[in-house]
């Protein structure tokens, strides 16, 4: 278990989801006639202007906005994907320009597939602990690639959060306690130069997402002294609306529980983004002394979890919430949806 | 885009970082050095809200080139809060909802990129306002 010498916390926190879904029956139809299940109701797609970088930017002005601290006083701003706009040149540095953060500030871009936003997380957590900053942005955030007619088509989303973290006597919510678990495990891979991820079928299940999941998640209870009894909230990456809700059944967590922080119907897996905006839900209704559990899980493959108790409920001051996000809707049909990935060739 | 041009006027693109004139208040956007009003010299920074009204608009079908692909896009003159004028794109709205008087927000957006190879430029557009 890793816990901070000092206490730190969430002292402002932003999510941004883009305006556009795909319903996953689109894809159905399109590429089994309509035969096969869908693993999700929709997803979210980002528009044709917006990519990692500029949906960052937004999460972040939103965690800003909530915390009242000014840019100038963040000493990290750390962007955690693996949609990264730039095969080389950070999307951090594009980031933290856009917020007022420059240039005093280490910038950085992390990579973990799905966990890539907890790491940044966890690591801010130790950054701000240890005296090196007073505050340190940490974003998980993708615009996901799923090869036409592909199984992760139907899910893979755009979307993702950001967490400012500071001490924990100014924050929302305090980080009690975080754990990482990781072994190499090769479920989903995207080699250099490929445009699309490969996995390893139903190997990503068991193995890969519900060993580490639950691994992580059952030490960190265990290492606390606590049971999932103990917790208000749980919230777990999303690749579709099944694996969450099983692998938090076997943790012992009630649907209630697994509830607020569950957007993978509405808009889709948004990878290194998943937990982490699920969370944002979450801290949006939260309640002084609830305790809500986080989980994340990235291939290759690893777990981070987090017992967070919230200190205050939320002000939003000018920060959009992410109901809004999710309210806020277009539907599009699979040729749009074509035209939005850029896959038309124009010229 | 040139990078050197790029780079230097990456505050206003991002931030909307404008000038305010020492002389009358008044706010300058995008940034000149000189206020367009009492014509003194102006070169203290001013981070305008983003916040501001469609003042006027017109839908493009034919796109200027490195524009081609978000055809058809609606460009607006947008009257900022703090009072200067500036032309943007629209995001996140369909061109047929576009209304004089309209309250929108900045945001930043991919503007073009210059081919598959070329850096990508980012800067503000405007869209209804969310909250
Ligand atoms: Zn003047």
């Amino acid at each position: 278990m890793m816990k901070a010498s000092r206490p730190v916390g969430i002292v402002g926190y932003g999510s941004y989801v883009p305006r556009y879904r795909l319903p996953a029956q689109e894809v159905s139809q399109l590429w089994t006639d309509g035969n096969s299940p869908v693993p999700v109701r929709e997803k979210s797609v980002n528009g044709i202007d917006e990519d990692v970088a500029t949906m960052s930017i937004e999460a972040a002005r939103n965690a800003l906005k909530r915390s009242g601290v000014e840019p100038q006083d963040i000493g990290a701003v750390w962007v955690g994907s693996e949609s990264h706009p730039y095969a080389v040149k950070p999307t951090s540095t594009i980031v933290a320009e856009a917020i007022g953060a420059t240039p005093y500030t280490q910038a950085a871009d992390w990579q973990f597939a799905c966990k890539a936003g907890t790491e940044a997380f966890q690591a801010s957590i130790g950054f701000v602990a240890g005296g090196m900053t007073r505050y340190a942005m940490a974003i998980g955030m993708d615009a996901a690639q799923g090869r036409p007619g592909d199984a992760l088509e139907y899910t893979a989303g755009a979307g993702g959060a950001a967490f400012l973290v500071g001490a924990a006597d100014e924050a929302i919510a305090e980080v009690e306690a975080s754990l990482s678990f990781v072994t190499d495990t090769p479920d989903f891979w995207r080699r250099q130069y490929e445009k699309f991820p490969e996995h390893a079928g139903r190997f990503t299940g068991e193995p890969a997402y519900f060993h580490h999941v639950t691994s992580a998640a059952s030490k960190l209870m265990s290492e606390m002294g606590l049971t999932s009894k103990d917790f208000d909230y749980f919230v777990c990456h999303q690749p579709n609306a099944k694996f969450p809700l099983k692998a938090g059944e076997e943790l012992g967590f009630s649907r209630d529980q697994m509830k607020a922080g569950m957007l993978v119907n509405d808009i889709g897996n948004t990878y290194a983004g998943s937990c982490m905006i699920g969370l944002t839900a979450i801290m949006d209704i939260a309640k002084p002394g609830e305790r809500i559990l986080v989980t994340s899980f990235g291939s290759g493959a690893g777990s981070d979890a987090f017992s967070i108790r919230m200190l205050r409920a939320s002000e939003p001051r000018g920060a959009i919430s992410t109901r809004a996000y999710v309210e806020r809707r277009k539907v599009i049909d699979y040729a749009m949806y074509t035209r939005l990935k850029g896959y038309y060739k124009l010229n | 885009m040139e990078v050197a041009r790029y780079w230097r006027t990456t505050r206003q693109r991002y931030q909307l970082v404008g000038e305010v004139c020492p002389n009358c208040s008044g706010k300058i956007f995008p940034p000149r050095d000189v206020c367009p009003t009492c014509e003194k010299e102006a070169k203290t920074p001013f981070a305008f809200s983003g916040v501001g009204e469609v003042y006027s608009y017109s839908t493009v079908y034919q796109a200027a080139a490195g524009y081609e692909k978000a055809t058809p896009y609606t460009v607006a003159m947008i009257r900022l809060a703090e009072g200067p004028l500036v032309s943007a794109q629209l995001t996140d709205i369909d061109d047929k909802d576009v209304a004089i008087g309209m309250p929108v927000e900045m945001v930043t957006r991919v503007l073009r990129e210059d081919g598959d190879r070329g850096m990508l430029v980012y800067g503000y557009k405007f869209r209804p306002v969310m909250v």
